[in-house]
């Protein structure tokens, strides 16, 4: 297919120059043909450029490309006719006060002002400080009631608040109305101290540490001398499954304890805390904080940590089997997970599902396959695509990799692993570039869209989780299903609240 | 069936003796910070021009623990010759002044207010609010359940409703759209009720300090009666601070 949108490739930084400009009409109706023809947006967001505004569009293919356009006031929405930019559209009203016209359900995404101090899209008074001040879709007749849930919510969790509109125990549809955590990090990453950057990175999601720093170190070092070496690979790789396997780990026994099975729940919560050891064993942090900087990592992997870890993975990889596989043969197990909150393939393209959400509806895309950073390029990552997008599938393409996860880990600590620490000097960056970074996080695709200006500074940091694309996957699942079925659902995606909310 | 008590066999019994018998944590773990006041001048300053945090008071050779995010990038560039961190995690306090520290901490168990002892030590129901917390303080907290730290033996639940508890856990750098459901939540707590701020986050403002829309400080809001620092702090942190203070 011909194109404008030029090729770019993952963590490869060019200059802003070579962006192609393109007219309005020209950026809007490629774009459109782009995702139509089974294109996916990576990023689609507004930036300032001196005193105008612009807007850029990262679209991903088997290869990814990249265009933008002088921002107008309003435009046409792409949404009418192309699902998967309804997300990036709401964002790009709220952030920058750009009206969609048509947009079929244009409302808040995080309920904060726009940067430019022109009128609300839409009507909010920012003094009122709920996000959930605003009229839900609401759902009419004798036998609809609703269920209001949040945002504080009856766990140890984050928050957000969630808006059932039910006909007896049956969901009609769920809304999912986020922004309480919102912090500003994309604002407060073009103002603070180089020195700051990395640590902002850590926090934007948590429980995703390593996939965002991961993000960030590669963007920096694309734009600096500073490059890391073979081994600070490895080590970044290891660290990256070792997050994936803690959180898959928790999640399975979170999922066994919302069907009321209680010895895997158990197990699960104690192995996870000893897989958050190993990462405590490589940096002295359990959610690998401090550990991976632009140039490589702050912590070497000696011999010691090394066969540590690799006896620590020796002793826990049966039991994981073994707890694993009790979950998937308990038929009561099997009875509550399989066709539970079921996505079809078609809609979460529409929505444009990532990572095990997606797998598990049966899209098969890995950025560890489709688009190799790090030490992935050297791995072979299996598709693990399942056909029926329920909890069934969910939980099974998760199971599945954390078995493979483990497996890829003891591949890279075969061999000694040796690195020159980076120090915590901050990196000088190049002027007037753009880069754009993509990692699988467990979640699914992390990317990172970096730009400086004339004076080598950050001047737009445009973040995107996972959980951006796939909140509305929940909520999918959630229609026609018994509301009972919401934990267990919300477990098998376990989506982040701050990563969304940034 | 026979799964079941195979499994149920090879998992054994997993519950730490902890604090009856010490745990000795990895040597890369970042506790609570040593400092060598007769460092030179040059190094205090070179490592609080590259503390992230700015934790380091340059004069008085401090280091303010509700801002230190445990990062190790001071104990770094000074070769453990300025700040070095030992392993020892009980580093909680209950008077915020106390978290400017040179190295030394008075006894948690000091600090608490008998009053509290008397009513919450044999049973304490905590109702956690995460206020924009990036889910790393919340996920240290939900580990107090597993079986290893097994916080239900000491009679410390976290709980549903705030209806139903003696006080709540502040975690995150409490958010603009936050704040009001954070304060709803303290005052449909009953009284006598206990604050607990947990995270560098929550203590200060942490990675988010200068962002305005997040709050510096908990303890700007709402009486504090615990400040447990780190960023996340580790579980047995969590766990020394809630055992000395109400036990």
């Amino acid at each position: 297919m011909k194109t404008d949108f030029l090729e770019i490739s993952n963590g490869e930084a060019i200059n802003r120059e070579q962006i192609p400009h393109l007219p309005f009409d020209t950026f809007h109706q490629e774009a459109l043909n782009i995702v139509e023809n089974g294109g996916k947006v990576v990023h689609y967001f507004a930036y300032s450029d001196g005193g105008s505004v612009k807007l850029l569009a990262v679209l991903r293919t088997d290869t990814l490309l990249v265009a933008g356009c002088d921002a107008p006031e309003t435009y046409p929405s792409l949404t009418i006719q192309c699902e998967p930019f309804h997300m990036f559209e709401r964002e790009i009203a709220e952030q920058f006060g750009i009206r969609p016209e048509g947009h079929p359900w244009l409302k808040m995404v995080r309920y904060h002002p726009n940067c430019r101090n022109v009128p609300d899209v839409f009507g909010n008074n920012y003094d009122e400080d709920i996000p959930g001040n605003y009229d839900y879709y609401a759902v009419e007749g004798e036998e609809i009631h609703e269920v209001a849930v949040g945002p504080v919510h009856a766990g140890v969790i984050e928050p957000g608040h969630f808006r059932f509109n039910c006909i007896g125990e049956r969901v009609l549809n769920l809304e999912i109305q986020l922004g309480y955590q919102h912090r500003g990090i994309e604002t407060l990453l073009t103002q603070v101290d180089a020195k700051r950057l990395p640590v902002l990175a850590e926090s934007i999601a948590g429980d995703t540490t390593v996939g965002h720093s991961l993000c960030m170190a590669q963007a920096l070092e694309a734009f600096s001398s500073a490059k890391p070496d073979s081994g600070a690979r490895i080590i970044r790789t290891i660290d990256l499954e070792l997050e994936r396997i803690q959180n898959h780990v928790g999640d399975l026994g979170a999922l066994s304890g919302d069907v009321a099975f209680l010895p895997p729940a158990n197990y699960c919560g104690r192995m996870r805390g000893d897989f958050l050891n190993m990462a405590l064993l490589l940096c002295g942090n359990r959610f690998s904080k401090g550990f991976i900087r632009p140039g490589g990592v702050l912590f070497s992997m000696d011999n010691e940590v090394r066969n540590i870890l690799i006896e620590r993975i020796q002793e826990i990889e049966p039991q994981v089997k073994h707890v694993i596989d009790l979950l998937f043969s308990t038929s009561s197990v099997r009875s509550r997970f399989e066709d539970c909150g079921a996505v079809s393939k078609s809609d979460a393209e529409k929505l444009g599902l990532v990572g095990p959400a997606g797998r598990a509806c049966g899209i098969s895309y890995d950025v560890r396959r489709c688009f190799p950073t790090e030490y992935y390029s050297k791995l072979d990552i299996p598709e693990n695509a399942e056909p029926t997008g329920d909890v069934y599938a969910r939980a099974k393409v998760r199971a599945d990799e954390v078995l493979q996860s483990i497996e890829l880990i003891q591949t890279m600590l075969k061999d000694p692993v040796e690195t020159d620490c980076v120090g915590s000097s901050a990196v000088s960056l190049a002027p007037s570039s753009f880069v754009v970074t993509i990692n699988e996080a467990w979640r699914g695709e992390v990317s990172h869209c970096v730009l400086t200006d004339a004076e080598n500074k950050i001047c737009r940091y445009k973040i995107k989780d996972p959980s951006f694309h796939n909140w509305n996957g929940l909520s999918m699942s959630l229609r026609d299903t018994e509301i009972s079925d919401f934990p267990l659902n919300n477990k098998s995606y376990n989506l982040s609240y701050c990563g969304f909310d940034l | 069936m026979l799964n079941t008590l195979k499994n149920r066999f090879e998992q054994g019994c997993r519950t730490s003796r902890y604090p009856k018998e010490k745990i000795a944590l990895w040597k890369r773990y970042r506790g609570m910070p040593q400092i060598n006041k007769d460092a030179s001048a040059d190094l205090v300053v070179k490592c609080a021009e590259a503390c992230p945090q700015d934790a380091i008071d340059v004069a008085n050779r401090l280091i303010d623990m509700g801002r230190c995010i445990f990062c190790g990038t001071c104990e770094r560039i000074s070769k453990g010759q300025f700040i070095s961190f030992t392993q020892d995690f009980e580093i909680s306090v209950a008077e915020k002044k106390h978290l400017l520290t040179d190295g030394t901490l008075t006894s948690l168990a000091d600090h608490s207010k008998q009053h509290f002892k008397k009513l919450f030590g044999r049973s304490l129901q905590l109702r956690q609010v995460s206020a924009a917390g990036c889910n790393a303080c919340e996920a240290d907290l939900n580990v107090l359940a597993t079986p290893f730290f097994d916080l239900a033996r000491f009679g410390i639940n976290f709980v549903a409703s705030p209806r139903h508890s003696d006080g709540i856990v502040v975690t995150g750098p409490i958010s603009r759209n936050m704040k009001t459901a954070l304060l709803k939540t303290y005052e449909a707590v009953p009284d006598p009720k206990v604050v607990i701020a947990v995270g560098s986050c929550t203590l200060t403002g942490g990675p988010f300090r200068g962002s305005p829309e997040i709050t510096e400080g908990l303890d700007s809001l709402l009486p504090v009666d615990l400040f447990i620092p780190g960023c996340p702090p580790h579980p047995l942190t969590n766990l020394h601070a809630l055992l000395t203070y109400f036990k």
